[in-house]
């Protein structure tokens, strides 16, 4: 597997959050994604964007263009170093919040995507790892 | 402070939401138009989405808000123009959007509107 492009961008306000789903849309087309697998990526973008500037109370997205065997793959990590998940199991429940959503963000973002992977140590942080293929 | 217009057709009122939409503006727009309902005692709310490339559960909760915040106070909601990439994300989200009518454009959303709005 080799990393085509990288980069990174911070979520700290609102509008960060808008401009990550801005950076996903763009490059899901360079990664030549369908449109509807685009709009799937882009909203679950949106959906872990919110919860690193809501609960994780601010953070970064990295991204990088991945190339293997031919195919072509968007990875997008989620960081920030606020309270971590204390009850993993339980925010991985559909309609459990711990704000005042639906509860939907991070288990609707894990069904929007191939790979999903969840890193987080209560006080140190949360990192989240999201993967498409073409 | 950035706002999303809302137009006024006799007793109905008019969104089209055309732009990508951080928190504050969509939580802004359904304050102005529970506003705008009562003002103008308004029949019916029609919200077109077809410029939207994405909607989260975040605007999916406005939406649900919106339609049951204007039911309450006798006006209908009539949601248009969903794109069809939209509408399966949405359900895969798992967000039905129960209780909110919808219509494919405009047109259909009005002649729906007109309606429900008769047959009361």
């Amino acid at each position: 597997m080799s990393v085509r492009s990288s980069g990174s961008q911070p979520i700290q306000i609102e509008q960060d959050v808008v401009l990550a789903r801005q950076t996903a849309r763009k490059l899901a087309q360079e990664c030549g994604m369908r449109l509807i697998d685009l709009t799937k990526m882009v909203t679950a973008v949106s959906e872990l964007a919110r919860n690193t500037m809501v609960y994780g109370g601010g953070g970064d997205m990295d991204w990088e263009i991945l190339e293997e065997s031919g195919r072509t793959g968007l990875r997008l990590v989620f960081r920030d170093e606020g309270p971590g998940i204390p009850d993993l199991k339980l925010a991985m429940t559909d309609g459990w919040t711990s704000g005042g959503g639906l509860g939907l963000g991070l288990t609707g973002a894990r069904r929007l995507v191939e790979e999903f992977e969840l890193e987080t140590e209560p006080g140190k942080g949360t990192r989240i790892t999201i993967t498409r293929w073409t | 402070m950035e706002r999303i217009p809302i137009l006024q057709m006799g007793g109905f009122l008019l969104v089209t939401i055309q732009v990508d939409m951080h928190d504050q503006l969509a939580l802004t727009l359904q304050d102005d138009l529970s506003e705008r309902i009562s003002q103008i005692s308004a029949r019916g709310v029609l919200i077109d989405i077809s410029a939207l490339d994405m909607v989260d559960s975040f605007i999916g909760r406005m939406i649900g808000t919106i339609s049951g915040l204007s039911k309450i106070m006798d006006a209908e909601t009539v949601l248009v123009g969903m794109q069809p990439a939209v509408a399966i994300t949405l359900v895969e989200l798992g967000m039905t959007l129960p209780g909110v009518s919808t219509a494919l454009n405009v047109e259909r959303g009005m002649k729906l509107l007109r309606e429900r709005v008769r047959e009361q």
